[in-house]
């Protein structure tokens, strides 16, 4: 989209006064004017290379990310490297630049889009594909790459990037994996390309990329189709090209303590605290969980990186709270003196910490007790995932019921009131008395507890997520649950807890209708021929489809209709259709390091209701990542237990110069 | 592990409150789209990261010890808007403006810090000084001005939570001037074509804001602007006379300076 008002505009020039007279009449405003707390702006002529980063969502998702905070300060520190980021903007906003012609804009010094040299795509679902094209057809970007010109490169990253195929006809690249060293080698080949005047076109650089066989640019491989509609085979054009790309692993957490100054937004938004990411990667081996399939091995950050990660952020925060995360933050091998050295040093502070708790044992409830020793309490999180034994062997979530009951008891007894428990419906297998079995568990759950707290008032809310099968995991080749049933069984598994005269008001239980998931399944499953309808469902008015004031079923199912018409497949195909070992599935080029044989074993395992143990403490199952990346899972004690406490900051404020406060004089005496 | 005591806030140094500083605040530029909320937020993170020793409310969920005046609508900029806090420890006025400043984001700007006199504070505040930058030929303006001040009541509505609300947006107007540019030189319009017109507001219950000021100028003067109108917050204090016909709004903190 070109406007005559903007037209003469320079590359790099700010929007800003023309966004401004569209902002009195859009909600939130604050959203789009940046200005935050440790946000970087740098002058346009002074980088070589200019980056945008979509973190395809409302700002109040998109901003606390991580992955889009880290790529935007390592790229920001390079010398001649700029990075802006941009969101998506709501409706009513879209429609007023399209009215007035302004341009998807960053939020750092409002620069139209459209003139950065590259734009960045974080994906963490899916359902951001739609906001997506709002922001290239915005931005005066052609939707489909083999229209592009001088326009910026666009790349997805994420983990939605590991199935690029139902977007590959929008994006110019993916990258697979940790994106901080990603960024940096895409950054100096664009960077040389650029300096020696782009020998090639967009197509030069592009195969530059390409041969690296670390960034999948789709235009370089042909898919050929068997005439049943399944994926014959997925062939490279081009002999440069490699077959198969690999996924990128940082290896060294320490040496990228990022975000070292994280952004402090101005407008509310999902997450208002700090997050501090002790390891990445996850063994627990969970089979419904492409995050702990995608992103082995695990790497942790050591106790000393944690802490003073930790108390930096809080310096250049202000922050109230610090969570810990990772995918399973409870087993980072340091984690009880972590917490413990955590406790003592923001004992007497206002600062609360949280650890987003999902394993279900009494290790968990005394982690959570010590982080809150200062009073300052979250809720408490278990995620069982299945309501009976049976479901949890088959999706390889090792909990007992007796676990659970034993570690609900510690927390009720430690004087916590609310338990959360996740579950998730439409698993493999499931049938309808697996899932009942979740009122059973729930009602345990509050007799325990009150039979341990000594109260009635105590509650158990639990939610349940649809299961969505994902590629790169042993559900791969699953048929996902055709969403009548789901409602079938949330229903039946509502009406038995509302039927529960002595325990049913002690459950809360909180889920979504099935629909959303088979739009879900359709887009993490499909290949190349989705991308029409995706196109087709964006053409009819569908954004923001992670939101359900958004999100049209019906709508997605009519653009299905029209956009896989005359390929012989349809939306059941992809999603309620159990595949084949032989089947070419459409990421099968794309290598997240795990042996396609274990994933098919480990399939086995699941339909024959076998699990397997977490292969940090007990010896490998043969996953294929380690091998593949001569390494080992590097976890183990570093021997560091006790931290010193950080140098006490002297307020600057005061009038004399004793201090007051009880507290610093104490440590300064020490 | 620690021991947990329960249905009890646990003990923290709760030190007393010993000394009251009053804030005055500005929002500038793009952060005027910052909404009062957001700006709490902000304000909290701020005296955590410039260490005012600040005083807590006890219980389970202590609370920094802060209390706001009426704050400027979201999208209205301000050079006066005011903040009380509470310290544990008797602090220096201006070197907590100048660490609190320097620890929000540029646009949310502490302009002056003072030791708290008197508890009549918020009945200082009586009016706003409001100054409306409005793209309009000056002779539309003046007509609207002339006939919202021939006015004995004009209704207004505005959508609130509890849904429309009709009100007397008059009741509030005290006095309208012209002015060119900051110099108060009277012309025309200025170079952007913008005519600048200084309000003076009551504060009243319902209180009467600038865009209702706005709607009363369109509804009886007709002044529909050309572009979305800039309002600043100029002054907000007592209310005095500063001749026979012109009103101003004085310094709400002239109290504090005197008994300091």
């Amino acid at each position: 989209m070109t406007s005559q008002a903007l037209d003469h505009r320079l590359r790099g020039e700010s929007v800003f006064s023309e966004l401004e007279m569209l902002l009195p009449f859009v909600g939130k405003p604050i959203q789009y004017v940046g200005g935050e707390l440790n946000a970087v702006t740098k002058e346009w002529n002074d980088a070589d290379v200019h980056w945008a980063l979509m973190y395809p969502d409302a700002y109040e998702v998109g901003a606390p990310n991580q992955g889009v905070q880290i790529l935007y300060e390592v790229l920001n520190e390079q010398n001649r490297v700029l990075a802006e980021r941009t969101y998506a903007v709501w409706p009513d906003l879209e429609t007023l630049m399209r009215e007035n012609g302004v341009p998807q804009f960053t939020v750092d010094a409002h620069r139209s889009v459209g003139d950065f040299d590259l734009l960045g795509l974080s994906f963490s679902t899916e359902l951001g594909y739609t906001n997506m094209l709002t922001a290239l057809d915005l931005a005066g970007i052609p939707l489909h790459a083999d229209q592009r010109d001088e326009h910026p490169i666009v790349i997805a990253g994420g983990h939605a990037a590991f199935n690029p195929e139902p977007i590959s006809q929008f994006i110019d690249a993916a990258v697979l994996g940790d994106g901080e060293e990603a960024v940096l080698l895409i950054t100096e080949i664009v960077r040389t390309w650029i300096l020696a005047g782009r020998p090639g076109g967009r197509e030069g650089v592009l195969l530059e990329l390409a041969k690296t066989g670390c960034i999948y640019v789709p235009r370089f491989y042909d898919v050929e189709y068997l005439a049943d509609g399944r994926i014959q085979r997925v062939v490279p054009n081009r002999p440069d090209v490699p077959w198969r790309i690999t996924k990128f692993t940082l290896m060294d957490l320490d040496a990228w303590p990022y975000p070292k100054a994280p952004l402090v937004p101005l407008a509310e938004t999902v997450h208002e605290r700090m997050s501090v990411e002790i390891f990445r990667g996850c063994t627990r081996g969970c089979r419904f969980c492409q995050a702990g399939m995608i992103t082995r091995p695990v790497r942790e950050r050591s106790i000393t990186g944690i802490a003073d990660m930790v108390e930096n952020g809080l310096c250049k925060t202000g922050f109230e709270e610090v969570g810990l995360l990772s995918l399973s933050s409870a087993d980072h091998s340091e984690i009880a003196d972590v917490a413990r050295n955590l406790a003592d040093r923001y004992e007497k502070t206002q600062t609360s910490l949280s650890l987003p708790s999902t394993r279900v044992d009494a290790f968990n409830v005394d982690l959570a007790n010590e982080l809150s020793r200062n009073g300052r309490r979250s809720g408490l999180t278990f995620a069982p995932e299945g309501g009976s034994e049976r479901i949890r062997r088959v999706i390889n979530k090792l909990v007992s019921e007796e676990d659970l009951i034993r570690t609900v008891t510690t927390a009720y007894s430690a004087g916590w009131r609310n338990v959360k428990l996740y579950f998730m419906c439409g698993l493999p297998t499931e049938t309808d008395e697996d899932v009942l079995q979740i009122a059973t568990m729930a009602r345990e759950v509050i007799r325990a507890g009150r039979i341990a707290s000594g109260r009635r008032d105590i509650k158990c809310t639990v939610s349940i997520g649809g299961f969505v099968p994902k590629p790169h995991t042993p559900f791969q080749w699953a048929a996902q649950l055709d969403h009548e049933s789901t409602d079938s069984r949330l229903r039946k598994l509502k009406e038995a807890i509302r039927d529960d005269r002595e325990f049913g008001k002690a459950i809360g239980i909180r889920y979504h209708d099935g629909k959303p998931g088979i739009v879900e399944g359709l887009l993490s499953r499909g290949d190349r021929r989705v991308g029409n309808v995706i196109e087709s469902a964006w053409r009819n008015g569908a954004r923001f489809d992670g939101w359900s004031e958004h999100f049209s079923y019906d709508r997605w199912m009519e653009s299905a209709e029209h956009g896989l018409d005359g390929t012989g497949v349809d939306v059941d195909w992809f999603t309620i259709r159990e595949r084949e070992y032989t089947e070419v599935l459409p990421w099968n080029h794309l290598d997240s390091g795990l042996d396609a044989e274990w994933l098919w074993e480990d399939w086995q395992d699941a339909l024959s209701e076998v699990a397997v143990d977490d292969c940090r403490w007990t010896p490998c199952f043969d996953c294929g990542v380690c091998d593949q990346l001569d390494t080992e899972i590097q976890v183990g004690p570093t021997g560091v237990v006790d931290l010193p406490m950080p140098m006490p900051r002297q307020s600057q404020v005061l009038i004399s110069e004793v201090s007051h406060a009880d507290g610093i004089n104490e440590t300064a005496s020490q | 592990m620690s021991k947990q005591t329960k249905n009890r806030p646990p003990d923290r140094d709760l030190a007393p409150t010993i000394q009251k500083l009053r804030l005055r605040y500005a929002k500038r530029g793009r952060l005027r789209f910052s909404s009062h909320r957001d700006f709490q937020r902000a304000l909290e993170r701020a005296l955590r990261r410039a260490d005012i020793p600040m005083a807590y409310s006890a219980g389970f969920n202590p609370h920094p010890k802060i209390s706001y005046s009426n704050s400027a609508p979201t999208g209205v900029a301000s050079e006066a808007e005011y903040v009380e806090i509470g310290v544990t420890a008797m602090c220096d006025p201006d070197k907590v403006r100048r660490e609190l400043d320097e620890a929000l984001p540029p646009g949310l700007d502490i302009v002056e810090v003072v030791v708290a006199h008197g508890s009549d504070f918020a009945h200082r505040l009586e009016a706003s000084l409001w100054k409306a930058e409005i793209v309009a030929p000056r002779g539309e303006v003046e007509s609207a001005v002339a006939a919202v001040l021939a006015s004995p009541e004009i209704t207004v509505e505005r959508l609130t939570k509890a849904g429309k609300r009709s009100f007397d947006a008059r009741a509030g107007i005290i006095q309208f001037t012209l002015i060119d540019g900051e110099t108060g030189a009277q012309t025309d319009q200025n170079a952007d074509g913008c005519v600048i017109l200084h309000m003076v507001v009551r504060h009243i219950t319902p209180s009467v804001r600038p865009d209702d000021v706005l709607a009363a100028l369109k509804q009886v003067g007709g002044l529909v602007p050309q572009k979305p109108v800039r309002v600043t917050r100029l002054a907000q204090g007592p209310l005095a006379l500063l001749d026979e016909v012109n009103y101003t709004v004085g310094d709400p903190f002239d109290l504090d300076r005197v008994s300091a």
